[in-house]
């Protein structure tokens, strides 16, 4: 026991670069490459369609209610796609994929924390959600509760969250970019900007759904397509696919094995990843779009189908990216690294699934699946931004500026300006942080969300004693301790600052099973403490809230059926 | 919510029931979903040799179909939960609906 406990602070656990690698798809300086005509056509091809799809959602695009949620007239098989494509971002298929091809079996471990969240929100939150809820995740912290602190903490929390996501996003975007279709890193960013503000600005949450699915849809095929000729390579016998692996990769047989992971960490991240995905407001803001608790329960299914096989294609892309395209000169450089030379694949290892698609399907596929990896990024910045400008206009404009009494106009018009406002910031951030390393970035997101929104969300609505003030203080103490644990932890003090290895003053790079565990006790904690009046009223509303929760009497939306 | 509704889905034993069922069988299927994720992270962290054996001789390891039983499992979870909500736990829903209003 104490000597796994002591190799910790040292240990780098073999999950965890996982989480930097998936935030930005691409870490580190890359060579801007020969411009890619196939792929940019291909990616004119997405982009005007889904600027056509702009336009026919932007004039059913009239209420609040159509640009927040669709009208609320979204599928539960539709959303299901939805969500898995707010999942399956060019960071986790790249990332992942390139986890498999560098690591093997810990690659599969990574994908697996990622996909057991799910059956757990449907368990305990999905039905609940949609029975309380209207637009955000806000609505449902703050049903019983203070509208104008809870409000403003969930909104805090969320554009938190929204922000750190979308630096991670937009500078992989734009290195991505520059290898894919040997475009300027400025150019690329920019280009995000402009169509992601376009999509959500003219077609709202309408939109923004159909562009997910859109790439959901081809995304999916492409990587089955990958993997089916993978395993066709192999006569479709695992075993030989595994075998070949093994005589080439440097690693050999410990690729089929897990490597050293330390307990601590791992049941952090596993944490994070878990019960980060019930707090992300991008992803919590789908279960709005259906129009009742079925059609919610429904997407969960789907959308855990979807991502279920999703992991596992990337398991096969990486293995067969070993086996086809390691190895082979035309997909390998040699660089100076430190000094040193180093051979690896062309672009770096977050490439093995683009080189992969070359390998099998030549150049018409390798185009096609640069473009999908570009409108990937596209479909989830999307998203988020979408959720920022809910936030910032129902949350904090609607219901903390106007107290509830806003007019529709006015608060479509303040969630427009937030998008516009959101997509400068991100194009600047972007810019900003071209040169940073950002790797932290998206571990720091999950954390924050299952540290501050998870705690206040789930204790709304299963814990009668929850009271403001216990809610706020709470979750402001997930909040800070999160962003804090990560600062002093490997992730950000030695990764980034540049101090020593094993210098971090705190050991972890998932802080989630301390920081979530501090923000459940101090919520309990201030409300239980909490002996005013207003605690006592908002404790009486629990009864109430719980009927409405549990048979969707009342909710909004429900009165069409 | 009016105060009359809310009191009569209150007073209904098929509330009760509702309640009852919905959340024995969430918590039953977290548990269940918990266990086996946690249940594999604790066999890395401890005992990473033993996903790491040999299945049937070859190359590959027993780590491989339980990682496949464990995303397969999830997605077998959320069915029996969705099966059942959108069967048994939706009808009686609708009947203490109908009779609240009533």
């Amino acid at each position: 026991m104490k000597s796994w406990m002591k190799s910790t602070a040292l240990a780098s656990l073999s999950l965890l670069p996982a989480v930097a690698m998936a935030a930005g798809a691409i870490d580190g300086d890359v060579q801007k490459q020969a411009t890619n005509w196939t792929a940019i056509i291909m990616f004119l091809l997405f982009v005007s369609g889904t600027l056509y799809i702009t336009y026919w959602a932007a004039r059913r695009t009239q209420s609040a209610s159509d640009f927040y949620t669709g009208g609320g007239g979204i599928t539960g098989f539709q959303n299901g796609l939805a969500i898995a494509g707010d999942y399956m971002s060019a960071a986790s298929f790249l990332g992942i994929s390139a986890m498999v091809f560098e690591k093997g079996y810990d690659g599969l471990i990574y994908s697996m924390g990622f996909l057991v969240g799910w059956p757990i929100i449907l368990f305990l939150v999905a039905e609940r959600l949609r029975n309380l809820g209207k637009f955000t995740f806000a609505d449902v912290a703050s049903y019983r509760l203070q509208q104008t602190p809870v409000r403003t903490f969930a909104a805090t929390g969320t554009l938190v969250v929204v922000a750190l996501y979308l630096i991670a996003q937009m500078v992989g975007a734009g290195k991505l970019i520059q290898l894919l279709f040997g475009l300027n890193y400025s150019t690329a960013v920019i280009l995000v900007g402009v169509l992601m503000v376009m999509y959500v600005m003219f077609g709202g949450m309408l939109a923004t759904t159909w562009v997910q699915i859109i790439k959901a849809v081809i995304l999916l095929s492409g990587a089955t397509f990958m993997a089916f000729m993978v395993m066709a390579s192999v006569g479709f016998s695992p075993e030989t696919l595994f075998q070949k692996a093994t005589e080439v990769h440097a690693k050999g047989l410990a690729i089929m094995s897990p490597g050293k992971a330390d307990p601590i960490d791992s049941i952090s991240l596993g944490l994070a990843l878990m019960f980060g995905t019930a707090g992300l407001p991008h992803i919590l803001m789908r279960f709005f779009t259906v129009s009742n608790a079925k059609e919610a329960r429904k997407s969960v299914f789907y959308a855990t189908g979807f991502i279920g096989y999703f992991y596992i294609l990337t398991f096969i892309i990486g293995f067969g990216a070993i086996v086809l395209v390691l190895n082979q000169p035309a997909f390998m450089e040699t660089i100076v690294k430190d000094g040193k030379p180093l051979t690896q694949l062309l672009g770096g290892n977050n490439m093995a699934a683009i080189h992969l698609s070359h390998a099998v399907g030549g150049d018409l596929f390798y185009g096609f699946i640069s473009a999908v990896a570009f409108a990937t990024i596209l479909a989830v910045v999307a998203g988020l931004t979408l959720s920022g400008a809910s936030a910032v206009s129902h949350d904090l404009y609607a219901s903390v500026i106007k107290k509830g009494k806003a007019n529709e106009k006015d608060e479509m018009r303040v969630s427009k300006l937030t998008t516009l406002a959101l997509g400068v910031i991100a194009i600047v951030l972007g810019l900003v942080f071209e040169k940073q390393n950002i790797a932290f970035m998206v571990g720091l997101a999950f954390s924050i969300a299952a540290s501050a929104n998870f705690p206040v969300l789930f204790l709304s609505m299963f814990w009668k004693g929850l009271t403001t003030r216990g809610a706020v203080i709470g979750g402001a103490i997930g909040l800070v301790s999160a962003v804090v644990m990560i600062i002093l932890g490997p992730a950000v003090w030695v990764d980034v600052m540049g101090h020593a290895k094993g210098s971090a003053p705190f050991p972890y790079k998932n802080p989630a099973l301390f920081s979530m565990s501090l923000a459940f006790f101090f919520t309990w904690l201030f409300s239980v403490l909490d002996t005013s009046k207003a605690a006592e009223e908002e404790k009486a509303k629990f009864d109430a809230q719980f009927v409405r929760s549990m048979t969707g009497i009342g909710a909004s939306g429900a009165s069409k059926h | 919510m009016n105060e009359d509704i809310l009191k009569r889905v209150q007073a209904n034993p098929k509330f009760a029931e509702l309640v009852q069922k919905r959340s024995s069988l969430g918590w039953l299927l977290s548990i269940v979903m918990l266990a086996i994720y946690y249940g594999f992270i604790l066999v890395l962290a401890f005992s990473p040799a033993t996903l790491g054996a040999s299945l049937s001789g070859g190359v590959t390891t027993v780590g491989i179909p339980v990682g496949i039983f464990i995303i397969v499992s999830a997605f077998v979870l959320t069915g029996i939960y969705v099966r059942k909500a959108n069967t048994e736990f939706d009808q009686l829903n609708q009947q203490i609906i109908e009779e609240a209003k009533q």
